[in-house]
């Protein structure tokens, strides 16, 4: 790996001060410190010095998040060979490019075959991913090099955790217009991250979620085999449970249900949760009150309202297990960035989040999940909770003090 | 009963919010949102206001301005309506002189707290919105007054968000073209992104 750093180190004169290359200095400063740990490090008495950098806190996202994507491509695919086989095998006329692929390597669609699900799966997720780093990419390192700032490692994130978002069958060039937009209109605009107020990820999905809901909603979506034949719907379990049907918890805590590419295994994101808390990069505080705000108004709804809807009766494991749920609570709800960051206002925070869920799986009709859009709400409230415990803090240390 | 007011109360702060979900009121909403305390003193303002006004034309509209409500003077077929308009916002610019110079009197402490709001607020088109919504779905008195405060509380509730917000993005490194109303525009339109939670409720 010598070479590796002797060659960048012998090319950094070009991009430095005055050389040929200075645009693009944020390019090669981003391959720099994506492969090594960044050179720079605090001079002087007055810093505090920690391990825990930007980039290694991204990686540490990444790494929780690996359990989640691993787990996605394994459900698409299963998902997928699972629908093929009740319609009977593979029909070369209807399929979707992903699954002719998959045909032409001849690994076959039994959904039995974990290697035939995993590749399945891979061959919808890997598309979306590209376009994602792609379009996306594109957009940060254009906004870094004439703005001037350096590229981020938080994009890795945003891009990871957008295609989890997505449905599988949705249109590569949505995908792209998506992340454009997350990336430009919810980060750049406002300087890049750290200084965004909503989760871009999150913006992205809300936007695609408006613009075009035939590919992100509906019951024809969530499984990537073509959806214009006839009994190939097949609705998420939380539309099941509004339509009054009923569903496998189990199933949903492991995973093997129709979803979002990501969202589906409650266990794969709890281990991911538990990286976050033990490396101290997830708030656990903003997770305990997002739950907690879910448990209470949904056990208020199960003992208290009476109604015909049986949405009322959904208990708080079920929410739990269900939809986007612990995807948006342990990974795109603490996002230190659009989050609270007083601690009360993360109670405040997480808290609003969980008893938004709950109001719009339940009372909503238009919307079957509601996560998305709960994190988003609260992102725009959490500067405000933030002010009002500042404000809070600094009368209370006016008056211990004595005030002049 | 209570549960209809209730609802009516809930919709008209969330899912029919005057600020971000018909943008009404977005002059004063854009320029007094700067800082959170400015913010929370015009939303008090506007919740006031809006809680007086809507059932005072309430009042005019059901006794004067409409098809033969001038009944009781004797003229039952005068219908006033198409003053409706000029009359909710005589009555609007009243009431808050009206209220300043009680204020000014009694409440001096509130009047400064206030201050240039106040008078801001007659220019409000979330104020006469309020009005002319009572007026389109009928409302009835209570109703009126309980739609008032609510749509003045969902008014104040976006404006204190939005204050929040760009007290926030005084540290962000905004583009230079994008930089005061600009960034402020493309926020409101993301809160209002947000504000797509409540949309398809149906209370």
């Amino acid at each position: 790996m010598k070479f590796l750093r002797k060659f960048l180190d012998s090319q950094e004169k070009h991009f430095e001060g005055n050389g040929k290359l200075k645009a693009m200095y944020p390019l090669y400063e981003a391959i720099d410190t994506l492969l090594y740990t960044p050179g720079k490090v605090t001079k002087g008495a007055s810093h505090i010095r920690d391990v825990l950098d930007l980039k290694r806190m991204m990686t540490m996202v990444i790494y929780a998040l690996l359990p989640t994507v691993l787990f996605g491509l394994y459900n698409t695919g299963y998902q997928a060979n699972l629908m093929i086989k009740k319609l009977g095998g593979f029909q070369a006329d209807t399929a979707l490019w992903q699954s002719q692929i998959i045909n032409w390597l001849g690994i076959g669609f039994d959904p039995g075959n974990i290697f035939a699900n995993f590749l399945h799966g891979l061959m919808f997720f890997l598309p979306i991913y590209i376009v994602t780093l792609a379009a996306g990419g594109l957009w940060e390192v254009l906004f870094a090099v004439i703005r001037k700032h350096e590229i981020n490692e938080g994009f890795f994130v945003t891009s990871m955790l957008f295609p989890l978002i997505l449905s599988p069958t949705i249109p590569l060039w949505q995908v792209a217009l998506g992340i454009s937009f997350g990336v430009v209109i919810g980060k750049e605009v406002f300087g890049g991250v750290g200084m965004n107020v909503l989760n871009p990820a999150l913006t992205a999905r809300a936007f695609l979620f408006f613009a075009y809901p035939i590919n992100i909603s509906g019951d024809r979506v969530w499984v990537a085999v073509n959806g214009a034949v006839d009994g190939t719907t097949m609705a998420t379990p939380l539309s099941d449970l509004a339509a009054g049907k009923a569903i496998s918890t189990w199933d949903s805590f492991i995973g093997l249900i129709p979803g979002s590419l990501g969202e589906t295994s409650t266990l794969a994101i709890l281990i991911g949760a538990v990286i976050l808390i033990v490396s101290g990069i997830g708030s656990w505080r903003i997770m305990i009150s997002i739950v907690a705000g879910m448990a209470g108004l949904s056990l208020f709804f199960n003992y208290f309202v009476e109604s015909a809807n049986p949405m009322f009766a959904v208990t708080p494991v079920e929410h739990f297990v269900l939809g986007g749920f612990a995807l948006g609570l342990v990974f795109m709800a603490t996002d230190p960035v659009s989050a609270a960051m007083t601690k009360p206002g993360m109670y405040m925070y997480g808290a609003l989040i969980g008893i938004l869920v709950v109001l719009v799986r339940v009372v909503n009709p238009a919307f079957p999940e509601g996560m998305m859009l709960a994190i988003l709400f609260a992102n725009v409230f959490a500067p405000l909770f933030d002010k009002i415990f500042i404000n809070a803090n600094i009368k209370r240390r006016l008056l211990r003090n004595g005030s002049r | 009963m209570i549960e209809h007011y209730l609802s009516l109360f809930i919709k008209a702060i969330f899912i029919e919010n005057m600020a971000l979900a018909f943008f009404l009121g977005m002059c004063t909403y854009l320029a007094v949102s700067k800082k959170v305390d400015t913010a929370i003193g015009l939303g008090v303002a506007v919740v006031f206001v809006q809680t007086i006004t809507v059932p005072v034309n309430n009042l005019i509209y059901n006794y004067v301005l409409k098809e033969g409500a001038l009944s009781w003077a004797g003229l039952p077929n005068v219908d006033l309506t198409f003053i409706g308009l000029i009359v909710y916002i005589g009555v609007i610019a009243a009431i808050v002189q009206i209220l300043e110079m009680i204020l000014d009197k009694y409440v001096p402490k509130l009047y400064t707290a206030l201050g240039i709001f106040l008078p801001l607020i007659t220019v409000n088109c979330a104020i006469l919105g309020g009005s002319l919504f009572m007026v389109e779905r009928d409302y009835t008195m209570p109703e009126s007054i309980v739609y008032g405060i609510g749509s003045g509380f969902g008014w104040a509730l976006a404006l204190v968000a939005l204050a929040g917000i760009r007290e926030k993005l005084k540290y962000s490194n905004v583009p230079n073209g994008l930089k005061g109303l600009g960034i402020t525009f493309i926020t409101v339109g993301l809160m209002a992104l947000a504000f797509m939670l409540f949309s398809g409720i149906q209370l």
